[in-house]
């Protein structure tokens, strides 16, 4: 049994979820902001945390800063890249659009229950596109670089492949493919990349 | 610091100081403002310590709405015996341009202050509760206290005038001509402020209706139409394609200004191509993209192809809908249309169907790129494009 807390401010897609997982999850709490979700999860104590990108009272990123360790999953309808890669940075283990269908999100939850991080399409493009321009000089090429795999995983991510059909096209296991993408996840939070910053006031800019 | 107080964000004339300490301690900042111009009189004191109460106090706290200053009678006069005794002080140790200037400056912004302060209505309603009955009027005791302030000032005058004989306000036209503007401008100058900062005010929030409207007439002729139409429709299909094709034009107006490319770019094709095969195919496109460029020649066949694979897969695949993945880099553009429907093999595609030898393959070997497609039944296809950039950026 999955324990998930779901911090969304919506109360129709809020009932949505409730109602769409099915065995295996329990819902142990909500929160519709990010003061109560900061105040309730710790008493929560859940597996999961479902977390919408815009709360009434600021960013997701609030919500992840505060709890660190824990698990959480960023949905979101917005496609402001800079928002979304804002909640990853502070932490979250994936992010998926609303769009999602039921049995594909209750995948996704058990996934990051388990410690993977799960890609949406649209995250891997953010993340490549933040990636880009390699030109730059940068203080640290472990962290501040995709190598030509994840690079490779990453676009078959944004084509739309499940981690499966990755593994049978690359020729690798699946836990490879996890591996590549966590390795992502943990280069995008801890990198200092001048350029990923400079990505992101452009894109606010513009 | 907890005795720390903020500058005002709203109610400032040079940094807020008069304003903040007004909110802190709920009295009319325009008293603080005029205690601060005695103290100017005493040696330059006031100036000090202004100065120094600006760099003690905090920034002040973005869009803050201040509380209304209450401006009781007998905080006023708390503040002229303390400001009476800071002057005696002052005078005391020699921070002084002396009797005949600063007196008769205290008299003049006493005046000011007896026109210019004003508490808020209950104040106002207690205090015309005790005034004598003919002028217990709103409008008969403002005009009162306009006159007592005027009268006040002119003794100040007077009284600078007589306690400084090398000038003679009557004998000498230059200091009466200055002492006129000076006495208007302490009796008109909070009045134009006022008038100055309410204008700005009406014209912000003439502003902010504007914006309200334009997106409240934009919301009404898409988003309200949509879901009227939603309403009406029976068929779920048709419903998922009205929300599909609204919610993408809904994103365009809200996000479509950030596009790093603008009009004219890939990028603008492709989403008006996804509304476009959306809307005559009843389906969902999410198309994914990395980096962006104008549109040339072999762009554009990149996007006649794409459109052709997307209408294909709406077409014949089955499928719940299709994701195209494109991205830019610096020597070529490469895309891939995918879905999980059906699929095929190509044996079985009849020889007179045009489309994938023809606007696909055909298209993008003419223009130097490759086009493959890859497909088996019950696997889903792909469409794979590539094609050289002419101009390497």
């Amino acid at each position: 049994m999955i324990r998930v807390f779901l911090v969304e401010d919506h109360e129709l897609f809020a009932s949505g979820v409730r109602n769409e997982l099915g065995e295996g999850f329990a819902l142990v709490g909500q929160a519709g902001t990010v003061t109560e979700a900061v105040a309730a999860i710790p008493g929560a104590k859940p597996d999961v945390v479902l977390l919408d990108v815009h709360l009434p009272d600021g960013n997701g990123a609030g919500v992840v800063e505060a709890h660190p360790g824990l698990r959480f999953l960023a949905l979101s309808v917005s496609d402001a890249a800079e928002d979304v890669i804002a909640v990853i940075r502070a932490g979250a283990r994936g992010y998926v659009t609303k769009s999602i269908s039921p049995p594909e999100l209750a995948d996704a939850i058990r996934r990051v229950h388990e410690g993977d991080a799960v890609f949406s399409p649209r995250l891997a493009g953010f993340v490549l596109d933040a990636f880009a321009g390699s030109a730059a000089p940068s203080i640290d090429p472990e962290l501040d670089q995709l190598t030509p795999r994840e690079r490779e995983v990453l676009r078959y991510i944004a084509r739309g492949y499940a981690y499966k059909e990755i593994a049978r096209e690359l020729h690798i296991s699946v836990k490879t493919v996890e591996s590549h993408v966590s390795a992502v996840l943990r280069k995008l939070q801890l990198t200092n990349r001048y350029e990923l910053s400079r990505w992101a006031s452009e894109r606010r800019l513009a | 610091m907890g005795w720390m107080f903020r500058r005002s964000a709203a109610d400032r004339v040079l940094t807020g100081v008069a304003g903040g300490i007004g909110e802190r301690l709920r009295i009319d900042p325009v008293v603080v403002r005029l205690s601060f111009v005695v103290l100017t009189f005493a040696g330059g004191a006031g100036v000090l310590l202004y100065v120094s109460a600006a760099l003690v106090s905090r920034r002040p706290a973005p869009a803050e709405l201040p509380p209304p200053p209450r401006t009781s009678t007998t905080q006023a006069v708390a503040i002229a015996m303390v400001l009476t005794g800071v002057l005696l002080i002052l005078r005391g140790v020699g921070v002084w341009f002396g009797d005949g200037v600063v007196w008769p400056a205290a008299i003049v912004v006493l005046g000011s202050a007896v026109i210019w302060t004003h508490g808020d209505e209950a104040t106002r309603a207690r205090r015309l509760a005790w005034m004598p009955r003919p002028i217990r009027d709103e409008a008969v005791s403002h005009r009162v206290r306009t006159l007592v302030g005027v009268l006040v000032i002119a003794l100040g005058a007077w009284a600078f005038f007589s306690s400084n004989p090398p000038l003679d306000l009557f004998g000498d036209a230059p200091s009466a001509v200055a002492t006129v503007l000076v006495g208007l401008a302490v009796i008109a100058g909070p009045w134009i402020w006022r008038l100055v900062r309410q204008v700005a005010d009406e014209r912000r929030e003439r502003i902010r209706q504007e914006e309200r409207a334009e997106m409240a007439a934009h919301l009404h002729d898409s988003v309200l139409q949509t879901l009227a139409l939603i309403q009406r429709t029976e068929e779920p299909g048709e419903m998922i394609a009205l929300a599909r094709v609204q919610e993408r034009a809904l994103r365009t107006w809200l996000y479509g200004k950030s596009r790093p490319g603008g009009a004219g770019s890939l990028s603008a094709a492709l989403d008006e191509l996804a509304v476009w095969v959306e809307r005559t195919h009843r389906t969902w496109i999410e198309i994914v993209m990395v980096g962006d460029c104008p549109l040339d020649d072999a762009v554009r066949a990149l996007v006649h192809a794409c459109r052709e694979a997307l209408v294909n897969a709406a077409r014949h695949s089955r499928a719940r809908g299709v994701s195209a993945y494109v991205e830019v880099e610096d020597d070529q553009v490469t895309a891939f249309v995918r879905d999980q429907g059906v699929g095929f093999t190509r044996a079985a595609v009849p020889a007179d169907r045009h489309g994938i030898a023809e606007s696909i393959e055909g298209r993008m070997e003419r223009n130097g790129g490759v086009a493959v497609v890859e497909s088996a039944p019950g696997r889903g296809t792909e469409v794979r494009l590539r094609i050289p950039r002419s101009h390497a950026t």
